[in-house]
């Protein structure tokens, strides 16, 4: 009996690998070097919710079915996200960071994987407390078009407010949150000035490459859902696309230790994981 | 039988059990144990440092990509789930709360069930909600070996009635009876493995 559960496994596994490869080869999106259990646990919960059998099921309503796709697409993409996420990295980035960028007379910043744009409209209100907005380029991408949509609205429901409220106050926030967004019924619309330096892309950190010189990245729980080859590829596509001595901001649990850039950054700051890509003399 | 990871899963409550079972093991204690604790979001790593200073074995909060060894345990970090990649690796993930939790016992029990199958025990400890339940009927259909703690004994009981009833356990015991029985089955994999490495030297 339990042998059978060992093959029925096996034979998923290579139903993973399939489909992967189709929705590479039909769509143009790649998810074959994602973590394997993510990228399985994700699938698996859409076939229980479709009623399907198999995730080969799975994979011709995929193919077949360009609707369907988006709905994979959605499962695939983790859109987590909140104001002010970690109030202590904002905080670093504004005793570490934000000073030197100060020293610019002009400046670009790029969330990559920005999703829903919370952590984008939150390091705005950053530069904005700072003085130093109007000199800033702020470029935010994401694969997924349907979170760009609404990150590009800048319109959020109200319910999580007096937790991002809390959040604001613990990064160093200098005023009151509510100075930054007008509430309307269930809604909180932020401060529109806040847009007024921003672009949302669609860019695929797996596929497309370098678009910019830029002076901070901020990439946060992206990486996570990646293998180690592809998360080696993001980080130099990262570094190609720092200027000398440009930050990198990752997420509380991602590092550069293990990976083929290590000793390309300086750590700025181990517990927030902002570094900082090291001068390369010519 | 031998095993090559145990998962436990704990909430309300969690802390003292876990504290009990973890320094009742004995520091040549070699299968790896992966533990999901629920835990406010904003908390600090206090538990895992606090168990590795009182327990013989390695105690750590789990990090992204690691390698599972034996001899460590690992606790999953605050506003994360861990999940267990097939190369016996540890994934984290932010994706939404499961059961209202993140870390997800379910999640733990569910990913490492693909990667140990029948090689993998799973403990369900005291708590207030039904968490774990499903992960540990996975790791029963696999033909794991499954374990709870004793309602009775439990500080609340929710979580174990929940994890009995859903997956009908081959154990219900103590947290003393389950070091016991977690002693044994690390001696007796162990000799197990003593045997295989004569008859591969044998070869």
């Amino acid at each position: 009996m339990y042998s059978d559960s060992k093959d029925i496994n096996r034979t998923t596994n290579i139903e993973i690998d399939l489909i992967l490869e189709g929705i590479f080869n039909k769509y143009g999106y790649d998810f074959r070097n994602y973590s394997k259990a993510h990228v399985k646990r994700r699938l698996l919960n859409r076939l229980t919710t479709s009623k399907l059998n198999s995730i080969s099921e799975l994979q011709h309503k995929v193919l077949h079915e360009p609707g369907f796709f988006e709905i994979i697409l959605r499962d695939l993409s983790i859109n987590v996200t909140e104001m002010f996420r970690d109030p202590s990295f904002y905080l670093a980035l504004r005793n570490e960071v934000i000073p030197i960028l100060k020293t610019y007379p002009f400046f670009k910043v790029w969330h990559a994987g920005c999703s829903t744009g919370e952590e984008v409209y939150s390091f705005a209100v950053v530069l904005k407390e700072e003085g130093i907005y109007d000199r800033a380029q702020i470029y935010a991408t994401d694969f997924n078009h349907d979170v760009l949509d609404i990150a590009k609205k800048g319109i959020f429901p109200i319910d999580r407010i007096k937790e991002y409220t809390y959040n604001y106050q613990a990064s160093g926030g200098k005023q009151s949150f509510s100075d930054y967004y007008m509430a309307n019924y269930d809604s909180v619309i932020y401060d529109q000035s806040l847009k007024k330096n921003l672009v949302f892309a669609e860019h695929n950190l797996v596929t497309d490459s370098v678009f910019a010189e830029v002076n901070l990245i901020i990439c946060r729980n992206v990486l996570i859902y990646f293998n180690k080859d592809l998360q080696n590829r993001v980080i130099d596509l990262f570094h190609d696309s720092l200027i000398n001595g440009g930050f990198l901001g990752l997420g509380s649990k991602e590092t550069l230790q293990f990976t083929t850039k290590a000793n390309s950054f300086e750590i700025i700051n181990n517990e927030e994981k902002v570094y900082k890509k090291k001068i390369i003399k010519k | 039988m031998s095993y090559k990871a145990i998962v436990i899963g704990a909430s309300a409550g969690g802390f003292f059990a876990l504290k009990k079972l973890i320094t009742a093991l004995p520091s040549d204690f070699s299968i790896p144990i992966l533990i999901v604790q629920h835990i406010s979001p904003t908390s600090d790593s206090y538990m895992a440092k606090h168990l590795n200073k009182l327990s013989g074995l390695t105690v750590k909060e789990a990090d992204e990509k690691e390698i599972i060894k034996p001899g460590h345990v690992y606790i999953a970090p605050p506003n994360y789930h861990i999940l267990i990649e097939e190369d016996c690796t540890i994934s984290l993930s932010t994706s939404e709360k499961k059961n209202y939790s993140r870390p997800s016992i379910d999640i733990l029990f569910e990913t490492a069930t693909f990667a140990y199958g029948e090689e993998l025990i799973g403990i369900v400890l005291t708590g207030a909600n039904n968490d774990g339940s499903s992960g540990l009927l996975s790791i029963k259909n696999s033909g794991g070996y499954c374990i709870v703690q004793d309602p009775d004994e439990a500080e609340v009981d929710t979580m174990p009635l929940a994890a009995i009833k859903t997956s009908n356990p081959q154990k219900i015991l103590t947290i003393e009876g389950i070091a016991k029985l977690l002693i044994k089955i690390n001696n007796a994999s162990k000799k197990q493995n003593k045997i295989k490495k004569k008859k591969k030297d044998i070869n």
